[in-house]
């Protein structure tokens, strides 16, 4: 096959993935989020979507950044950001905020990955070659959220597809992502493995593929990630 | 009533040992026991295992501890934050023990500790490494990996109101692993932000009944930075 180089100038922004993953949360949805990009998400999520944000230390409930002069040591997010409460905001223990990921009541975790293979299997603790790793409340998480959305970039720092047939990084959690959000393309993953249905603007198909490490069907309605 | 008030960080680690297993609350900067922390650190014991979310960051007060020698192995979800530089250093140079654990995991086994269970059933970690070696068990079709229940000898716990009977309440999300913790130790020292009369905190409003606390001690500021 020939060469095919990443669109660099075509591939979308961290805020552009973040505002098109944030269209497919549900109203009413209890949504955990993974530290890092997926945080973003809070900023293009509307007012009438309702979402119940979910912090894996204790909050049902989180609400956006405060100001300044209103941060509390006491009030922080999964990634040791300061965050706030929405009003009927709830607090629990660590136990308790794990029974809620792990029996089902969280409707979607957001995520980033390492790598995702085309059954769903979720990579993000480890690097091969990191002896130790951190897990966090990933593993509990990926696998009790019902939905389990990855966000990150299509592939890794040094060129290499981050989307695979099967794990080559040790496993999170396995069949558990359902969609994968990238700076290249919207993808589900099905009972028949990677499903392409929407790639960035000026991006093709075949860039895409060329840029992943397993088959991609291409949806018949394929189109382009609105802006 | 048993008098559980101590005057100072000092007097309230009194129990603590060379050899001990101590949890240490908290979760980033909310309800860590930041003073019974530096506290231990100034006993200058050996043999540690601490049981912490983290495992300290550049030169906090976990990392301090970390580097004095005291701490034998390290239980945690999450060694590397930014600057974790003498977990590291310790960790690589075998100096230290480390046991990764799931964070919902970690919690659940504690509260198994506490609960007088030997354990429990999860999905987490089905697949992976960490449920290596660990027996599975199916129930009604399906596999769970069997996790053991964790208990300490000593839990450090951070509140903000404390009563003479010793009961807690935390605030925001400083409660995280601290009412836990507090089950799963056979000696829970609380360090708090202030103490109320008995009768003030509501009984519906109790986070972790006093029967959970041996000690408390009320944090004055001397060990902040």
């Amino acid at each position: 096959m020939k060469n095919i180089p990443l669109p660099i100038d075509r591939l979308l922004s961290r805020d552009s993935i973040a505002k098109r993953l944030a269209v497919d949360l549900q109203p009413d949805w209890v949504v955990n989020l993974g530290i890092g990009m997926p945080t973003l998400t809070t900023k293009y999520v509307k007012a009438e979507q309702d979402i119940v944000f979910h912090s894996e230390n204790g909050i049902i409930g989180m609400g956006p950044p405060p100001p300044a002069e209103s941060q509390d040591d006491d009030l922080r997010d999964a990634g040791k950001n300061f965050c706030t409460l929405i009003p009927g905001a709830a607090l629990v223990h660590h136990a308790d905020s794990f029974s809620l990921a792990r029996g089902g009541r969280l409707d979607c975790a957001i995520l980033g990955a390492f790598q995702v293979a085309a059954n769903g299997d979720l990579a993000n603790w480890r690097l091969p070659g990191d002896p130790t790793g951190n897990i966090g409340g990933a593993m509990d998480i990926a696998t009790g959220a019902k939905e389990v959305f990855a966000m990150m970039t299509h592939v890794n720092k040094n060129g290499e597809p981050k989307l695979t047939e099967k794990l080559t990084y040790p496993a999170t959690a396995l069949s558990c992502v359902t969609r994968v959000f990238t700076d290249m393309a919207v993808i589900s993953v099905t009972d028949d493995g990677y499903l392409l249905e929407e790639t960035a603007p000026g991006i093709s198909a075949e860039e895409v593929q060329f840029h992943t490490d397993a088959k991609l069907k291409v949806a018949a309605n394929l189109r382009d990630i609105a802006a | 009533m048993k008098n559980k008030k101590r005057d100072s960080i000092p007097a309230a680690l009194e129990a603590v040992q060379d050899g001990d297993t101590v949890f240490f609350g908290g979760f980033g900067t909310g309800g860590v026991p930041i003073a019974l922390i530096k506290g231990l650190t100034d006993k200058k014991l050996s043999g540690l295992t601490i049981v912490s979310n983290n495992a300290g960051a550049g030169h906090n007060t976990i990392a301090t501890l970390l580097q004095s020698g005291a701490v034998k192995k390290v239980i945690c979800t999450f060694p590397y934050s930014r600057g974790s530089v003498i977990f590291n250093d310790l960790y690589h140079s075998g100096k230290i023990e480390l046991e990764l654990v799931p964070q919902g995991t970690l919690a659940e086994r504690m509260r198994a500790g506490g609960s007088g269970l030997g354990g429990f059933l999860t999905p987490t970690g089905l697949g992976t490494e960490i449920a290596e070696g660990k027996p599975h068990i199916d129930v009604d079709g399906k596999t769970y990996v069997l996790e053991k229940a964790l208990r300490a000898d000593i839990a450090l716990i951070k509140a903000h109101n404390v009563d003479l009977r010793g009961n807690l309440t935390y605030r925001l999300a400083a409660r995280n692993f601290n009412p836990v913790m507090a089950m799963a130790a056979e000696y829970t020292i609380a360090q708090v932000s202030a103490e109320v009369p008995l009768g003030e905190i509501d009984p519906e409003s109790v986070h972790t009944p006093g029967v959970y606390v041996d000690t408390y001690v009320i944090d004055k500021g001397e060990y902040d930075e």
